[in-house]
């Protein structure tokens, strides 16, 4: 059984809710024949693939959905083998470079080139360019950015780019400048109640307007983890009211509860058991910077307006510290003990 | 999807059709040249073309006459035309029927690590120049043809500086029938053994003049319609970057052209007349292309920072900014605008702007370094807000 994130999936651009705006943009270009490179940004849950997918299906029709998956086995200069992972139909392509870290330049420049040297091999395509589509073009590194400045100009009759992205902040101007921005908002809050509510009545759940106001606000604008709230609430619960408790995902739950233990005790043996709990969350594969960004803002509603500026400086000093750094638990550590301090000295009205 | 295609077409006839009456074979070429992008297709022809680098382009005018070529190192920030200029000199060197024997162009899409130099690019230096045949007295004359090649190493500041040293030797020895160009950004990260064999080429940033009248004359050939001010505010969003003016200018004109397509494809006759009416290009549009934050938005956060009585201002400004994050908004994009906003304010003591513009370096070093963009945000304003009440 699929999930309702997965099910529910809009196919088409008509199928899209919300941005009718920006569909009818979409449309428009895919129609239109002179298809540019794109560069979709916006937060994640916003709907950056699902809208891409649509639109790839705007523009060659169905046979995109037929899909297949192929390990490719690149060598680098110091002849070490990469395995790499393609998902492709016969018109389109999706690659994640950055799953291959720094050789990622590698893959871009042979499979790129390789792509856009060939032409289309179906001649009953709609179009005659390919399209690749790039996904975490933020975490491109700087050489593999590089590599494709001069492929997107000079292939540009077999080959389109789609990047996607999280933030421009990291992609180099040149490459900003060949690309067409389109910029996906998250959804408001009604577009989040209004498509939970259309897939509650595709399901046919009992419906509650008031639990679908307080799953909007408690997802943070993101249509996928709003959705799979809903899907667990009524997993869960026999009969769903207004009232039923939103359960918490179990990392978000032991955070919560490391916050308390932290602003409960300030102490050198908390400091360990709150280490261990931090421990927890790294080996299920929570990423340090959502631990920490969750623990400070759990942490900040509950302190006084006086700290809350300077808390929020010591997360952002000590985000900084772990993208930089090598081992994440240092910062986390740092971070809260920083934090016992700053508490600690506002309890007793003296510094130290 | 094959009206509307017909449909353009037709209205590339009709812009064509006012200059004069073209033929069915010019019909299929501008097919071919719509798909092109128009830095490519308006890229200069000649040296003469080439927008405000005068002193350049004198110089290469000059030993264009005499048919020797130093060395050449090009260098000066995106899009001011280095890479327009060597092309549309070797054009008019050697001509189209020249130009693949004796230009070899690499770029950074091309692997160029010790290997490739001591390989690609010293087999095409060594090589002897081959013979022109079958070329007539009239294309000597137009094309003056001189006994060397030309080696373009685009982007050579991403070249190692191992394949950079593995040049020097390269380009004495060969020097007789090769020419190098290199063309880089930084001059700095040039090894000084190489720029010390080139001639230095400064280009400067385009002034708004030269880069205006070139995008007032694409956006004419292209019959395009603009709204008054919108050559300006490309200017400023492109940041003297000319490429990165016309690649808006193009998506600009793609949204507009494209959105009217699927609309009205029933009535021929009632598109042409409206046609013109619908296809202006407005400012808000380039600003939605160019990323650039509407004014009200930076507002807000102004608005949010300023001074609260006796409370802080945490709950507003985390508001807004977790608002800006939601929207998709790129932080690097809000930092700019509200450093403009916050320098130029004739409210601010300079005491204060001098600790904010501090906070400023901070904030961009770690957006660069890939920290994550609410936190970073949500801490530069706070700050701000925390020195414009005076602590």
């Amino acid at each position: 059984m699929a999930l309702l994130v997965d099910k529910l999936r809009p196919r088409t651009l008509d199928a899209l809710s919300y941005h009718p705006e920006l569909s009818d943009r979409l449309r428009s270009l895919a129609q239109s024949g002179d298809f540019p490179h794109l560069l979709v940004y916006g937060p994640s849950g916003a709907g950056k693939k699902t809208r891409i997918i649509a639109t790839l299906k705007e523009l060659y029709g169905p046979g995109v959905e037929k899909i297949k998956i192929d390990a490719r086995v690149f060598q680098t200069t110091s002849n070490r083998k990469l395995e790499f992972n393609i998902v492709s139909s016969v018109y389109h392509m999706e690659i994640t470079p950055a799953d291959v870290g720094n050789y990622d330049r590698v893959v871009v420049q042979e499979l790129l080139k390789e792509v856009a040297q060939t032409q289309q091999v179906d001649m009953g395509a709609k179009q005659r360019f390919k399209v690749v589509v790039i996904n975490e073009a933020d975490h491109l590194t700087r050489d593999a950015q590089a590599a494709l400045r001069r492929t997107m100009e000079k292939y540009s009759p077999n080959l389109r780019l789609i990047l996607l992205a999280n933030s421009t902040s990291n992609i180099i101007a040149p490459i900003r400048s060949r690309c067409l921005l389109v910029r996906v908002a998250a959804p408001t809050e009604v577009d989040i109640c209004s498509a939970l509510s259309v897939a509650g009545k595709k399901e046919g759940w009992t419906e509650s307007e008031v639990l679908n106001q307080r799953i909007a606000k408690e997802s943070g604008r993101n249509l996928r983890r709003a959705l799979l709230m809903f899907e667990s609430i009524y997993a869960q619960n026999e009969k769903v009211t207004d009232k039923t408790p939103i359960p918490p995902p179990d990392w978000e739950a032991l955070v919560t509860l490391t916050a308390d233990e932290i602003l409960a005790e300030r102490s050198p043996a908390r400091l360990l058991q709150v280490r261990a709990r931090l421990y927890d969350l790294l080996t299920h594969c929570i990423p340090p910077t959502t631990i920490l960004k969750t623990l400070t803002f759990k942490l900040v509603a509950r302190v006084d307006d006086a700290l809350k500026s300077d808390v929020i400086k010591w997360s952002a000093f000590y985000e900084h510290r772990i993208k930089l750094g090598s081992k994440v638990i240092f910062h986390l550590e740092a971070f809260v003990a920083k934090f016992m301090r700053i508490y600690e000295s506002y309890l007793m009205g003296m510094d130290f | 999807m094959a009206a509307s295609f017909f449909n353009n077409k037709a209205r590339a006839a009709a812009v064509a059709a006012a200059g004069s009456s073209k033929s069915k074979a010019g019909d299929s070429k501008e097919d071919s040249t719509r798909l092109q992008p128009w830095v490519e297709k308006y890229r200069p022809k000649s040296l003469d073309d080439v927008a405000a680098q005068e002193h350049t382009t004198k110089v290469l005018q000059r030993t264009l006459q005499a048919s020797n070529l130093p060395h050449m190192l090009f260098y000066g920030p995106p899009g001011t035309g280095k890479t327009s200029t060597i092309l549309a000199l070797a054009k008019s060197l050697f001509g189209p029927a020249l130009y693949r024997s004796r230009i070899l162009e690499l770029n950074a899409s091309d692997e160029r690590g010790i290997g490739i130099v001591r390989d690609k690019v010293k087999n095409f230096a060594r090589a002897q120049l081959s013979q022109p045949t079958g070329l007539d007295a009239a294309y000597r004359a137009q094309y003056p043809c001189p006994p060397f090649k030309i080696i373009i190493l685009d982007e050579a500041d991403s070249m190692t500086q191992d394949a950079q040293s593995a040049l020097r030797r390269t380009m004495e020895t060969y020097s007789r029938i090769t020419r190098f160009c290199l063309v880089c950004n930084y001059v700095t990260r040039i090894i000084e053994p190489l720029a010390s064999r080139c001639s230095k080429f400064r280009f400067k940033m385009l002034d708004n003049s030269a880069a205006g009248s070139r995008i007032a004359n694409i956006a004419e050939q292209e019959g395009l319609e603009l709204e008054d001010g919108v050559v300006d505010t490309l200017i400023r969003c492109g940041e003297g970057d000319l490429r990165r003016a016309i690649t808006y200018l193009q998506s600009a004109a793609r949204l507009v052209g494209a959105s009217n397509g699927p609309a009205k494809d029933a009535d021929d006759d009632a598109e042409m007349t409206d046609a013109g009416s619908s296809r202006v290009i407005t400012i808000r549009s380039i600003e939605e292309i160019a990323g650039v934050v509407p004014e009200s938005i930076v507002e807000s956060l102004v608005q949010a920072m300023q001074p609260v009585s006796g409370g802080s201002a945490y709950e507003a400004v985390s508001k807004v900014i977790t608002d800006i994050v939601a929207d998709g908004w790129s932080a690097t994009q809000i930092l700019g605008q509200l450093y403009t906003r916050v320098v130029f304010s004739e409210a601010i003591p300079d005491i204060q702007k001098n600790k904010i513009v501090m906070l400023f370096s901070e904030m961009d070093k770690r957006l660069v370094d890939g920290s994550d963009e609410h936190l970073s945000m949500l801490d530069l304003a706070l700050r701000v807000a925390g020195i414009l009440q005076g602590n």
